[in-house]
């Protein structure tokens, strides 16, 4: 019985291939049946050493810094294997095969030897790829490749995968448009060809599928037809898309927002927003800008909004005070340290303007101003990113009206600024005028703070904005 | 020497870098010099990427010529922490660069010129290319003492380098490119090539430091141009060619399609700092706190640029121990950059308990921990 079945193994088995997988034929008579069928079941494809070829100038031996595969892994020809370098000069070793990596024969940091293997690689049997000896590059296909690479409909570039995926579709390659490199033609681009071409080449059964089974017998081939009759309508296929989802584990800063953003949802929030009539501030700042720039500062709107707040918090300091784990105590914060948000290419920073409380609106422009380049280039330091009391975020220049923002614990309010428009109002007498309107939204931490605090400071916030001569009365 | 960019030349240079048989100029065959009108580090390694990749380099062989402002430029498979000075870097606003080929790492600015020879795989061959810069050099100025050595570098008067090597080879296509000293500044070269970090443990390739000098110490009669020019030509004579220079602009897309992505990939903090080798780092912060000197042991291993493995030995309750396992989780897996890590300590405070005296120790182990990147 056993004979029997290597006999019928043995037709089947693989005769394009140079590599046997053997069966030995002592090990036939203890051979399990089970054995017998994994072995001719299984693509006992050839396992090929490539070798690690000539790098020239007489070199022997390399240092293996870095592997682009590893076992299990599935390359075509031409991907990128590994790294190696060599007295200054590193090499990129691509594959000569379509297959899967069996084994790699060095480890990082190993020096490998030129003719010796470097990789095994498993050939699909039936691709009939024949292992070459060890060659000097350049192959000759590659000078042909060149030849050829302008005339379009002869030549044309393509691994023996796609061109085998090519013939069982019956697809001229020189109907395809190649993306790859070289104007190669890509397993992508054969399915795009396809994707296109689905009116001639998929089967049409797919149509009948689609009406729903309701319908009564007789109407399923009457569809067909009508269609034939009609004007063709356009038959959505399924379009290949090979886009893949992609996993990142959160890390470093991310995670630690993720826990900052985690506590800040603890704190009970309430929301407050109003509309402040900038029309006249626009005014003030077209007329100090200049001013500032003569000494080198770039003036914006928000040291006013800063130093309004600070203003603000001096009369109603609870929104400048910090609530403990427990809730038991309440801390009064003397520094009014009031946070900017800055939106940066690693996310949200907020470095703070410290003791606004004695600092000019000068001052405060002149200390964004620094915070904003630090920023920018990425060199805040510790101390430009604790300490922060109050926080400010001017979400308007990016866009926005009104915003729910989130405070930033251990703080207990934040304020968001929209963006500034030109917006149509009345005024005493009735008239239309044009208006700079902004919108802001505070959030506070309703455990200590009540509603009708948070409205009086933002009376006053915004009292102070929309006649910023009376900000001279209050500043010290 | 003709140096042109109009646009019959930008659509003579277009079909070169294309079909390698369309050429009008039967000059032109054999080879190619260019030279890139950028001085922007990042774009002109994209340049040598994208003729890499992208060039039949069998009928025709490149020179290309370019200058960079000022950068640290360290080989693919270095270590910057080990190689250069990062802190004083970023202080000076000079960019860090990874190149692709192997070697070591240079400090570029307007005063160094690079030059980069493509050619097949097969006449891959760098002797020859600075036997040709030192032909060009005694051609211009007889009297110089400039030699090949062994390994590849060029000297002056035997003892001062004054110019580094590396290549990078693929499947058919290869390049070797070198500097050349005219007239950079050796005092930042010098400042920033030494780096400040201890403790480090690394496979990543060293660089050898060597003694340097500016061909302009040895006769100020010399420019980067002069010099530009004279490799120019000696390159034309021994590939039969016009003595002519073509510029090359490496932001234009339509001409080489592709190249923006090269050069934003580049400049992705992931091959800048990720491609390092896996390495460790075992050193001493000595913090000054209160009235005493502490000497706290701290231990790291980074892979990818991320810190894999973080351990340091704080004094007993000098930290709450659910706050150092805290920072010791934050800091795993997290990149191993200044930025990144003021970033997530100072985000990790505003959970923490609101105490100063713990704000203040804090603090200071962030800011000395930092200093390690």
């Amino acid at each position: 019985v056993c004979i029997h079945r290597v006999r019928s193994c043995s037709s089947i088995r693989f005769i394009k291939s140079k590599y046997v997988c053997v069966f030995d034929k002592s090990a036939l008579k203890f051979s399990h049946q089970q054995r017998l069928f994994r072995t001719s079941a299984v693509s006992c494809g050839q396992i090929v050493q490539f070798k690690l070829s000539d790098i020239g100038e007489g070199i022997t031996e390399v240092t293996v810094k870095e592997w682009y595969v590893k076992e299990g892994d599935s390359v075509s020809q031409f991907d990128s294997i590994c790294e190696v370098q060599s007295d200054k000069a590193s090499v990129t070793i691509t594959s000569r095969y379509d297959g899967v990596i069996r084994k790699l024969h060095y480890s990082i940091d190993e020096i490998a030897f030129v003719g010796k293997p470097l990789v095994d690689i498993e050939i699909d049997a039936s691709k009939g790829v024949a292992p070459e000896e060890d060659v000097v590059e350049t192959p000759p296909m590659s000078h042909e490749e060149h030849t050829h690479q302008e005339i379009k409909g002869h030549k044309t570039l393509a691994t023996p995968a796609v061109r085998r995926l090519a013939m069982e579709n019956n697809i001229k390659l020189s109907e395809v448009v190649g993306t790859g490199k070289d104007n190669r033609i890509l397993k992508e681009d054969i399915l795009n060809y396809l994707a296109k071409q689905t009116g001639a080449i998929l089967p049409p059964s797919p149509k009948a599928e689609i009406i729903p089974p309701l319908r009564k017998t007789e109407t399923v081939p009457a569809a067909p037809k009508d269609k034939a009759r009609k004007i063709p309508v356009p038959v959505s296929r399924p379009i290949a898309f090979s886009g893949k989802d992609k996993t990142e584990p959160v890390t470093g800063f991310q995670k630690a927002m993720v826990k900052t953003m985690s506590a800040a949802l603890k704190i009970p929030h309430f929301g407050y927003c109003d509309e402040i009539d900038l029309t006249q501030l626009v005014q003030l700042r077209e007329e100090l800008k200049p001013l500032a720039e003569i000494r080198g500062v770039k003036l914006s709107f928000m040291p006013f909004f800063i130093k309004a707040a600070s203003l603000g918090l001096l009369q109603y300091p609870i929104l400048n005070a910090s609530l403990d784990e427990n809730c038991q105590n309440v801390t009064y914060k003397a520094s009014h340290n009031i946070g900017v948000a800055m939106d940066t290419e690693q996310g949200l920073i907020v470095p703070n303007v410290k003791n606004v409380q004695v600092c000019s609106v000068f001052d405060i422009a002149s200390e964004l101003n620094r915070l904003q380049s630090l920023g920018s280039a990425g060199q805040l330091g510790t101390s430009d990113l604790t300490g922060g009391t109050f926080t400010l975020s001017n979400i308007g220049t990016i866009g926005g009206t009104y915003a729910k923002p989130v405070i930033l614990p251990p703080e207990v309010a934040i304020g968001a600024l929209g963006k500034i428009q030109v917006l149509p109002r009345f005024n005493g007498k009735g008239e239309v005028f044009k208006a700079q309107i902004m919108n802001v939204s505070w959030s506070a931490d309703h455990r200590i703070i009540d509603g009708a605090t948070m409205a009086r400071f933002s009376n006053l916030w915004k009292s102070y904005l929309e006649s910023p001569a009376s900000m001279l009365l209050d500043l010290k | 020497m003709v140096l042109q960019s109009s646009l019959k030349n930008w659509l003579w240079l277009y079909c070169i870098l294309r079909t390698p048989k369309a050429c009008f100029r039967s000059t032109a065959s054999g080879g190619l010099i260019i030279q890139s009108i950028s001085n922007d580090v990042y774009q002109n390694l994209a340049v040598e990427d994208w003729i890499h990749d992208h060039m039949d380099l069998e009928k025709r062989q490149v020179l290309f010529l370019w200058r960079n402002s000022p950068a640290v430029v360290i080989g693919r498979h270095q270590n910057p922490w080990q190689e250069c000075n990062l802190r004083l870097l970023r202080q000076k606003n000079i960019k860090l660069a990874r190149r692709r080929s192997g070697g070591g790492t240079v400090y570029h600015d307007l005063g160094n010129i690079n030059l980069t020879f493509f050619t097949t795989r097969k006449k891959y061959e760098r002797m020859e290319n600075l036997k040709l810069v030192v032909k060009a050099l005694k051609a211009l100025r007889p009297q110089l003492d400039v030699h090949v050595t062994d390994r590849y570098d060029i000297l002056l008067d035997r003892q001062y380098k004054i110019s580094g090597t590396a290549a990078k080879l693929g499947r058919t296509s290869a390049y070797h490119h070198c500097t050349l000293l005219c007239n950079a500044d050796k005092f930042v070269l010098s400042s920033v090539l030494k780096s400040p970090y201890k403790g480090l443990k690394s496979n990543a390739t060293p660089s050898v430091p060597a003694s340097v000098k500016n061909l302009f110490e040895e006769d100020p009669s010399l420019t980067s141009e002069m010099l530009l020019d004279a490799i120019a030509k000696e390159y034309a004579k021994q590939h039969q060619i016009d003595h002519h220079i073509t510029l090359i602009n490496p932001a234009d897309e339509t001409l080489l399609p592709g190249i923006n992505n090269k050069t934003k990939e580049l400049q992705t903090w992931e091959w800048v700092y990720g491609k390092t080798p896996k390495f460790s780092i075992s050193t001493f912060l000595n913090m000054a706190y209160k009235d005493s000197v502490l000497d706290v042991q701290v231990n790291m291993d980074v892979k990818h640029g991320r810190i894999e493995v973080c351990n340091i030995d704080l004094p007993e309750q000098w930290l709450p121990p659910g706050l150092y396992s805290k920072l010791v989780k934050s800091l795993t897996g997290s990149k191993f950059c200044p930025n990144e890590t003021t970033m997530l300590v100072t985000t990790l405070l505003r959970t923490c308990p609101q105490d100063d005296e713990l704000h203040g120790r804090w603090s200071l182990l962030c800011e000395n921990m930092i200093m390690l990147m």
